[in-house]
């Protein structure tokens, strides 16, 4: 049974972690409707990038990791200004082939520059275990699931109450309204940009103080896809409950896997399995929106 | 409420004014090939309620849109004259330096934003603010007490009535303190007696609060009861424009817009050649 609430354990911890990344991912999506297949890329950057200055510059960890969310939101910004603002009024087909053909890139550029093996992150918490309560929890993975508590009470703030975050709602709801209370639109899609990509950096860096630094990281961005789906696509809310529930499963496929049915590998496709099912009942996700019709 | 007993309560219009808004002589294209206004010309002095009447298509909401700058939102574009507002010509600025400017548009059909709540979307307004929290806090208020039944509204914007969400794109406008509002047809879709209600609170706004209002409606009735200057348009172009009592009092406005009108029946037959004799009917 201390196995069972250990999975229970890491199964939330990875999942607020990917409920973090599906927010950046539906937070795209929602104000520029694109289709972000370049997430995980931003992961993979922003965890290189951090590790790359804090081996050369031998600087402390915070002065490193600021300067990487510096590095991030103008790679953000200027992703969204040069590779899709020319794509406003395509296709979505087209958008969606652009992301990809980013990701690949993006992927290919890292390896170039920082080659295929993975890397161990300087020390920055203790990587020993340390006993809460019976059950073992590592301080990074106990450091990720606060940050990521953090970040979500951000989102929920930054939405609610402030005006750039209003501006963004707006935005999402329609850009023709939004230009009409004076928002700029083009102002609110660098923003979307740059914050998805920070934030997503961040979620690279617990990654890879955890598990090291590799192109693995860029696979916790196809994890996401079922996590924004099953949330429904448009809902920040959805996007971490299908985190959690993605997180959850996988550990308890493992669980159920390793103690009684022997198959293995079933912790990646049960996600996508219960994604199918809930696909079929609730086709919006679980808090896709419906249009407020008044009749 | 009869159009004359409403015409007592408005200021009359005092020609010498400085215009706070003057559009001279737009031409407007749509996708660089269709053309939608064809030498529109008319000001606004401040403090003043002005209306544009006419038949639909005649280029009423495009008038105001190249007012706002929300014709670039529809690949349109004034591609002669110019619009001064405070002395600076602001055709085809973005939207959002033109709101900064000081012009605020309630777009027609209301376009509040529906999932969110009404305080939500009156702090939108406030969007491009830049005098501080307290301000706008204060502002908040006042709108609230112009529209108490808005206070009682915790759920979604969505999920009010027309009425009350037209409140609410005024409200909204208000919180922007533009120094010129554009009104695009704030009746339609209301019933007779919110349509009463929403004309006096936009009076009440312009008496109480000097707001300079740009008016558009089909309910040519309602608008010259509220606005002391008019303008029809026909076709993309102004084709007559006259004080309130001048309107009112014009038998071509009483029949084709208010109704009713000359004590005689005309015969169809004169109407046919009247119809040839003036362009705007």
């Amino acid at each position: 049974m201390d196995l069972f609430f250990q999975l229970l354990i890491n199964g939330i911890i990875v999942g607020t972690l990917y409920g973090v990344v599906a927010m950046c991912f539906v937070l795209i999506y929602k104000s520029t409707q694109v289709v972000n297949f370049a997430q995980g890329e931003f992961l993979l950057i922003g965890a290189w990038i951090c590790w790359y200055i804090l081996v050369q510059f031998q600087i402390p960890f915070v002065f490193g990791f600021l300067i990487t969310l510096v590095f991030m939101a103008g790679l953000g910004i200027f992703i969204q200004m040069v590779v899709l603002r020319p794509m406003i009024g395509e296709p979505i087909i087209s958008v969606i082939m652009v992301t990809i053909g980013l990701s690949i890139f993006m992927r290919a550029l890292v390896n170039w520059l920082f080659g295929q093996n993975a890397v161990g992150f300087p020390e920055v918490f203790s990587t020993s275990s340390i006993n809460i309560g019976g059950l073992y929890v590592q301080p990074a993975y106990l450091m990720s699931f606060v940050i990521s508590i953090v970040i979500m009470a951000g989102f929920f703030y930054f939405f609610k109450y402030s005006r750039y975050g209003l501006a963004m709602r707006a935005t999402a709801f329609n850009q023709q309204v939004a230009q009409s209370l004076g928002i700029s639109v083009k102002q609110v899609f660098a923003m979307a940009w740059a914050i998805s990509a920070m934030v997503s950096a961040l979620a690279g860096v617990v990654v890879g103080m955890v598990n090291g630094v590799s192109s693995a990281l860029s696979f916790i961005g196809i994890k996401v896809f079922p996590a924004v789906i099953l949330g429904g696509l448009d809902s920040i809310i959805g996007a971490v409950v299908g985190g959690l529930i993605v997180g959850v499963l996988e550990n308890m496929a493992e669980y159920v896997d390793g103690q009684f049915l022997y198959w293995g590998n079933m912790l990646t496709i049960a996600p996508f399995w219960v994604l199918i099912i809930i696909l079929v009942i609730k086709p919006y996700g679980l808090f896709g929106t419906k249009d407020i019709e008044r009749v | 409420m009869s159009a004359s007993a409403a015409a007592a309560e408005t200021p009359a219009a005092t020609p010498a004014r400085e215009p706070i808004l003057s559009v001279n002589n737009i031409e407007v294209v749509y996708d660089d090939v269709i053309l939608v206004l064809r030498g529109v010309s008319l000001d606004v002095p401040e403090g003043d309620i002005v209306t544009l009447l006419g038949p639909n298509g005649a280029g009423k909401t495009t008038t105001l849109k190249a007012i706002s700058g929300l014709l670039r939102t529809e690949n349109g574009e004034v591609t002669r004259g110019e619009v001064r507002f405070m002395g600076e010509n602001i055709a085809n600025m973005a939207p959002e330096q033109i709101v900064r400017r000081g012009i605020f548009q309630v777009m027609e059909g209301r376009r509040i934003v529906e999932d969110m709540t009404v305080i939500e979307n009156l702090r939108l307004g406030a969007y491009t603010r830049k005098d501080g929290a307290a301000a706008v806090k204060r502002d908040l208020e006042m709108v609230l007490d112009y529209f108490p039944r808005l206070r009682e509204r915790t759920g979604l914007a969505g999920y009010l009535s027309g009425g009350e969400q037209q409140m609410l794109a005024i409200g909204r406008a208000m919180m922007a303190r533009p120094k010129l509002i554009l009104l695009d047809e704030p009746s339609m879709g209301l019933a007779p007696l919110l349509v009463k209600e929403v004309f006096h609170i936009v009076r009440k706004l312009n008496k109480e609060l000097g707001m300079t209002t740009l008016l558009v409606e089909q309910n040519a009735k309602m608008a010259l009861g509220a606005a002391s200057y008019g303008y029809i348009m026909e076709s993309g172009k102004v084709v007559m424009d006259g004080t309130q009592a001048d309107l009112l009092d014009n038998e071509d406005v009483k029949e084709f817009y208010l109704g009713g009108g000359g004590e005689h029946r005309k015969s169809f037959k004169n109407l046919k050649s009247y119809k040839r004799r003036k362009r705007w009917i």
